[in-house]
């Protein structure tokens, strides 16, 4: 017999912390499964933002080194110049990417870092519980939005995958969802091409994830599933907005 | 040919180049910046040099990713540094507090201009406090080195460095627009030091086990510790507490400065001197830690002392904590202006003649 | 015949494997593991034709498919 489903070896054999049905854990295991595939392990060295997902070094097996909220992309510029044999790979939140870290988010793109950035698009600042993020739906409440999300004062969702395809350097810009078997195997070939363009020396690779949040969605995990299909896809379409797979 | 090399190796730069050259000669493979006054040479210099020496130049979008590129390049092993003005240092305290806390080495150059706000673009002593009180948020130090002449920024930079690496953890060069923008003869003596090993470093893991650099810790217990890691290391530091004394040995009175407040000092107190006044000066070139213990032994047989910095008095609280009860401590202060050696001669001989009538 | 292995302390109890299940195969059982969740389980082991897209969709990890 041989195995369907295997756990990567990048990533160590210890329990997420994650709540039930977080998208993280998928995500993690995607980008765990690209470097098991590229033979990179060896190679590579992660930033870890401020989030949810700080404890990154606690569930992949490379180097990480935790940047201040925000600055991972130009804490990973910093390790791909002075380290160019290294594959590096920033992991953020919405509130780390697109609200206090969009400056170094939108110039590390500027300039073509040979980076991939996986951004975890759940429309909400997790870790703190809950709060407004710059792309939560207009509507959407929030703890800072109580009586929901008004895009005149409060602001529309951020695109970010757009905004990064507009720019003329990056290699690859890509928005997947991992909230059914036919979009993770989408995500899937994503997160490998993010890989690869940088293994292949060819420059910036990003990487949105729209990402199911059960907690402060206030949903059962099956209704924030759906509600990434029914919500966040016509808000964010999916697809390949620079580069091909 | 020992008499052509030394001629050649004498140059007339700006301090803001000696800082610069001091850095590529010990090592420096990795800069980040972002432009401010009166700091640019920095930049500038290291934009033209690094590509020859096989670094990495880059100009940030701001000090906030400038320091942290900086992280990034260190996390890897690099020598790395950046450079600033007092508001831009401001901005830096964020990843200077996280490579404190991760134990990240890597050397920030402050060419302090006055404040608060953006204050103006002259030479300023206010950012001491910042600088020698970890200057970010968490408890944490700096070690900080204060060159007082271009030479000093030359050798005191590599210095930096070799400091930063052995104790892990940055280093701040506080420099003044003074300093930066004087243009003095330097020999360039190149680099003395030793590059170390650094088994810590993040170069991906190939033949061992994955490892990390953070500087979150939440479990029961841990981030005392680490707290009091750190705390032992800054006591260690002391081992490299670096101070001038000039003209102390039959001093009656002692002038407390560091940085251009020293060295227009100097000047004044040889004007001193040739009307008699035995004055003499302590110059603190490490400011954290603070000469604390050999002040201390000073003010055993001197007991009248005089802190002249340019700010509103900073410093002083480091030298009345110093010096023995009872010796008296006054201040001459600067704050916003640089005083010329006639005003600082007056105000010591005011002082002198007042005790010694 | 194709194998599923459920490793049972990893479970959240999310049900989204519920949903990635093509033939429905998969249910919360009443069974409470040692994070104090309700676990999953496998109703019908012989209709399973291995084709992993349960595991796929796993957050946790907590199952293996062999085939
Ligand atoms: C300078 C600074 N400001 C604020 C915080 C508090 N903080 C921690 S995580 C976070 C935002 C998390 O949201 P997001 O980036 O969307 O990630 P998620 O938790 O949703 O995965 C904030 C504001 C911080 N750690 N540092
Ligand atoms: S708070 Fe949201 S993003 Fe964070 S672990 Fe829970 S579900 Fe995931």
């Amino acid at each position: 017999m041989k195995p369907v489903f295997k756990r990567p070896k990048s990533l160590y054999d210890v329990p997420f912390h994650y709540c039930p049905g977080c998208h993280h854990g998928i995500a993690h295991r995607l980008i765990a499964e690209a470097i098991d595939a590229l033979g990179i392990q060896e190679r590579v060295v992660a930033v870890a933002s401020i989030g949810c997902s700080v404890f990154l070094y606690d569930y992949f097996a490379v180097d990480v080194l935790e940047a201040p909220h925000g600055r991972a992309p130009a804490v990973g510029t910093g390790i791909k110049r002075a380290r160019p044999e290294s594959i590096v790979f920033t992991y953020q939140g919405d509130g780390d990417l697109a609200a206090i870290g969009l400056a170094e988010t939108i110039h590390a793109a500027n300039r073509g870092e040979q980076l991939a950035v996986f951004f975890i698009n759940n429309t909400i600042y997790g870790m703190t519980g809950g709060q407004m993020a710059p792309t939560t739906l207009p509507g959407q409440k929030t703890t800072t939005t109580p009586l929901g999300r008004r895009v005149i004062g409060e602001g529309a969702p951020l695109k970010m995958a757009e905004m990064i395809a507009a720019l003329k350097p990056p290699a690859f810009v890509a928005r997947v969802a991992v909230n059914n078997s036919k979009s993770i195997f989408q995500a899937k070939k994503a997160v490998q091409q993010a890989f690869r363009i940088q293994v292949e020396g060819k420059g910036y690779a990003f990487v949105e994830f729209l990402s199911a949040c059960p907690t402060n969605w206030k949903m059962t995990p099956c209704e924030a599933n759906r509600h990434v299909s029914e919500a966040l896809i016509p808000e964010f379409p999916l697809g390949i907005f620079k580069g091909d797979l | 040919m020992r008499k052509t090399e030394a001629v050649y190796n004498r140059k007339l730069v700006k301090g803001n180049e000696a800082i610069a050259l001091g850095a590529i000669a010990a090592g420096c493979r990795f800069y980040a910046g972002y432009p401010i006054t009166p700091q640019n040479e920095i930049p500038e210099f290291m934009a033209g040099r690094m590509p020859a020496v096989g670094g990495t130049f880059i100009q940030a979008e701001s000090e906030i990713a400038a320091i942290s590129m900086v992280m990034g390049a260190a996390a890897t092993g690099a020598r790395a540094m950046t450079s600033s003005s007092s508001p831009g240092i401001s901005l830096k305290q964020e990843a200077i507090s996280y490579m404190a806390g991760s134990e990240i080495p890597c050397v920030v150059v402050n060419v302090c201009r006055s404040g608060p706000g953006l204050g103006g673009i002259s030479a300023s002593q206010g950012d001491y406090f910042q600088a020698t009180r970890g200057g970010g948020h968490g408890d944490y130090r700096t070690f900080v080195l204060a060159p007082h002449s271009v030479q000093e920024s030359y050798d005191l930079t590599m210095l930096a460095f070799d400091i930063a690496d052995r104790y892990r953890t940055p280093v701040l060069v506080l420099s003044d627009a003074v300093l930066g923008q004087m243009k003095e003869p330097v020999y360039l003596r190149g680099y003395k030091g030793r590059e170390i090993r650094k088994p810590w470093a993040l170069t991906g893991a190939k033949g061992r086990k994955a490892r990390y650099l953070k500087s979150l810790y939440l479990n029961e217990g841990e981030l005392t510790a680490r707290n009091w890691k750190l705390f032992r290391k800054y006591r260690r530091m002391e081992k490299e507490i670096r101070y001038e004394m000039y003209l102390t040995e039959d001093a009656e009175a002692i002038v407390v400065a560091f940085g251009c407040a020293a060295r227009i000092l100097k000047t004044s107190i040889q004007m001193a001197r040739t009307k008699g006044m035995r004055v003499g000066m302590f110059r603190p070139i490490s400011l954290f830690p603070f000469p604390s213990q050999a002040l201390a032994a000073i003010s055993n047989r001197v007991n009248r002392f005089l802190v002249c910095e340019l700010n509103t008095g900073q410093m002083v609280e480091d030298v009345r904590l110093a010096v023995k009860p009872g010796a008296t401590v006054e201040s001459c202060l600067c704050p916003g202006y640089i005083p010329t050696p006639n005003e600082l001669f007056r105000e010591i001989k005011k002082r002198y003649l007042a005790s010694n009538p | 015949m194709p194998k599923l292995v459920l490793y049972k302390d990893r479970c959240k109890g999310c049900a989204l494997c519920t949903l990635a299940c093509p033939k429905h195969l998969l249910e919360i059982s009443t069974e409470i593991n040692r994070q104090g969740y309700y676990v999953i389980s496998l109703a019908a082991p012989g209709k399973c034709n291995g084709c992993g897209l349960c595991a796929e969709m796993c957050p946790d990890m907590a199952i293996e498919v062999w085939r």
